[in-house]
């Protein structure tokens, strides 16, 4: 099975587009511009995955990744408070060792790529991806469902835990068995 | 490789999605309320209400020929992006559709496709908020981004039951699915929470905060010229495109006796949009931070209670 | 287009990504250079797949990949907002209570 010449030149020009946007994120003049940056390297890889087939994991890693980044775009702006204004920004420390990590990473793996024994394709990809995955996690791979559902939700916990600026003093004042709560921020069901 | 069919079938999609987005818009013209003066000079309902067709045709060409204007330092990539993509998205949501025996784009997880354009107008939306570099158009992003977290997770799992219960993601096979009984007859929860995901995503009725009137207008503050038609346009053209897809996921599709299946469908899909813009107009708007909590506590469980109730009746019914 | 060429690139975005983490001052930009890192993972998982074992498991581990994204990313912000609002700054120089 195979992409054809077509689908051979769109991944190449989705690689090279994932890879420069990737690099454009640390050179941009503004932080949305640097997020969305992020996001189209996403959406490249992404569809990148989907021409390999895997439909159902491309178009969810699109979806994810654009949520992401618009909910980082928030924090971005958030912390650091600029406006859309494009200002030369550039906050860095260690810069040089930095490059020189990452190039040196690079060529290492560059070279453990080109000079390892890979083995040869064993078998043909399934017609429908999709609901083999599905078959396989509901069957033989459902402890990895499990795990990463407890995982997910200690994350949604530890996450809320860690940034809430409120506890249960903000909601009732001093006597916490008062009913209705006196909550200075108060929801919309009225609780 | 490419079905020679679907040219032809894409743009007759696109003639389809103009000529319902006018009829939404040409409804929404009507609905809305006249001047006291105009109700007591005794002209019927009706006749005060005709010189609608001609609002959004008057209001195309008006901003046609506006003068575009700009803010101080405004990021013009990313509101271009923002505001252009608008119609783009609704264009692609449509694509999605299937119309009689042809879809422009069959894909075998059509349904996931749609949540990732619906997340795509996120970004968009929160774009046009942020490029004129101006106060109004940023907290209405931020509203924007708010009420999407709250109504977008009750959206996905509205999105499962439908699935589920036609056991594939394909659209036209929801749609084969339906043959005996509309899926909104047994789903009723999660079509209410999909007709006000697609409020959600064309900013509009109960989730319109973005676009309040308390901020100038919000997202749409600064528009002005070709750029103001382009996302009004876009507004109600994402309207009718979720319209379009919730005709296919909850209501048939194109079924229906004699008429030919993409007249069912632009008909379902016509009433179905009119009836969004006319609760829109009914409803008040909800506030985005008080619509977290509505989303959190009342949504989602019972979007999840109708996903169970769906997932043990085609669990019966499929595998026994 | 043979497997090693697609892993280059995954290396190529990954080693963009180690730079960004290592470089930035700002945690929200950290965060973004562990997502290119997490980014270039994906591809190589992909690679793999395509290449070498065209099996579901295989997609199993990107899904595996993905989750491990989403905890990076939601952990990550709700640091940063707690150390925004303890010490009112971003950067991680201003975070190195435990060095030394």
């Amino acid at each position: 099975m195979s992409i054809g010449i077509a689908g051979t030149v769109v991944f190449w020009v989705l690689a090279v587009i994932a890879v420069l946007a990737g690099a454009a994120v640390f050179w941009v003049d503004s932080m949305a511009r640097a997020t969305y940056a992020l996001a189209v390297s996403f959406v490249a890889v992404g569809i990148q995955v989907l021409l390999l087939g895997l439909s159902y994991i491309g178009v969810i890693t699109v979806l994810m990744m654009i949520m992401e980044m618009a909910i980082m775009a928030v924090y971005m702006i958030m912390f650091m408070g600029m406006n859309p204004a494009l200002m030369p920004m550039s906050m860095v420390h260690g810069k040089r060792t930095a490059v020189a990590t990452a190039t040196g990473l690079f060529l290492a793996l560059t070279a453990g790529i080109l000079l390892a024994p890979w083995p040869a394709r064993s078998g043909d990809p399934v017609p429908d991806p999709t609901a083999a995955l599905g078959e396989v996690l509901m069957g033989s791979k459902m402890l990895v469902m499990i795990v990463v559902s407890a995982v997910l939700l200690a994350t949604v916990i530890a996450a809320l835990v860690l940034a809430l600026p409120r506890g249960r003093y903000d909601r009732f004042g001093d006597d916490l068995r008062r009913r209705p709560p006196t909550d200075p921020q108060p929801g919309g069901v009225g609780r | 490789m490419v079905d020679p069919a679907v040219p032809l079938t894409a743009v007759l999609v696109a003639a389809g999605l103009v000529v319902l987005t006018t009829v939404t818009a040409v409804v929404d013209a009507g609905l809305r309320d006249p001047a006291m003066r105009d109700r007591a000079t005794g002209r019927s309902w009706v006749s005060r209400r005709a010189g609608a067709v001609l609002v959004p045709v008057v209001g195309t060409v008006r901003l046609l020929r506006q003068h575009r204007r700009t803010t101080v330092a405004a990021d013009s990539l990313l509101w271009r992006v923002g505001v252009v993509g608008l119609p783009v998205v609704a264009l692609l949501m449509a694509a999605l559709v299937p119309v009689g025996p042809g879809t422009v784009a069959d894909s075998s997880v059509g349904i996931v496709w749609f949540n990732a354009l619906d997340v795509t107008v996120w970004a968009l939306v929160w774009m046009a908020g942020w490029g004129p570099n101006s106060v109004f158009g940023l907290v209405g992003g931020y509203r924007f981004l708010a009420q999407g977290l709250a109504y977008e997770l009750p959206l996905m799992f509205a999105l499962t039951a439908p699935a589920v219960a036609a056991g594939s993601l394909r659209l036209a096979d929801v749609v084969a699915a339906q043959d005996g009984l509309w899926f909104v007859v047994w789903m009723p929860v999660a079509f209410v929470v999909f007709c006000l995901a697609v409020a959600g995503f064309a900013v509009w009725g109960p989730l319109s905060h973005p676009a309040g009137v308390d901020i100038a207008g919000g997202v749409f503050a600064e528009l002005s010229g070709v750029d103001r038609l382009l996302m009004l346009a876009g507004r109600y053209a994402l309207l009718t495109a979720g319209a379009a897809i919730g005709v296919t996921l909850f209501m048939g599709g194109g079924s229906g006796p004699v008429l030919p299946q993409w007249l069912w469908l632009a008909v379902k899909t016509g009433l179905l949009s009119a009836a969004l813009i006319g609760l829109g107009r009914r409803l008040p708007t909800l506030r985005a931070d008080r619509f977290a909590e509505i989303g959190w506590l009342i949504l989602l469980p019972a979007t999840l209670l109708q996903v169970l109730v769906v997932a043990v009746v085609a669990a019966r019914q499929g595998g026994g | 287009m043979t497997l090693q060429l697609v892993l280059v690139v995954a290396a190529a975005l990954f080693s963009v990504g180690v730079y960004g983490a290592l470089s930035q001052q700002v945690v929200v930009m950290v965060m973004m250079g562990l997502e290119l890192m997490l980014n270039g993972v994906i591809l190589a998982a992909v690679a793999c797949y395509w290449f070498l074992t065209p099996t579901p498991t295989a997609q199993v581990v990107l899904l595996v990949v993905i989750a491990a994204m989403t905890v990076e990313m939601a952990m990550g912000f709700a640091v940063a907002t707690l150390l925004h609002r303890s010490r009112n700054s971003d950067m991680t120089d201003m975070a190195t209570d435990l060095r030394g």
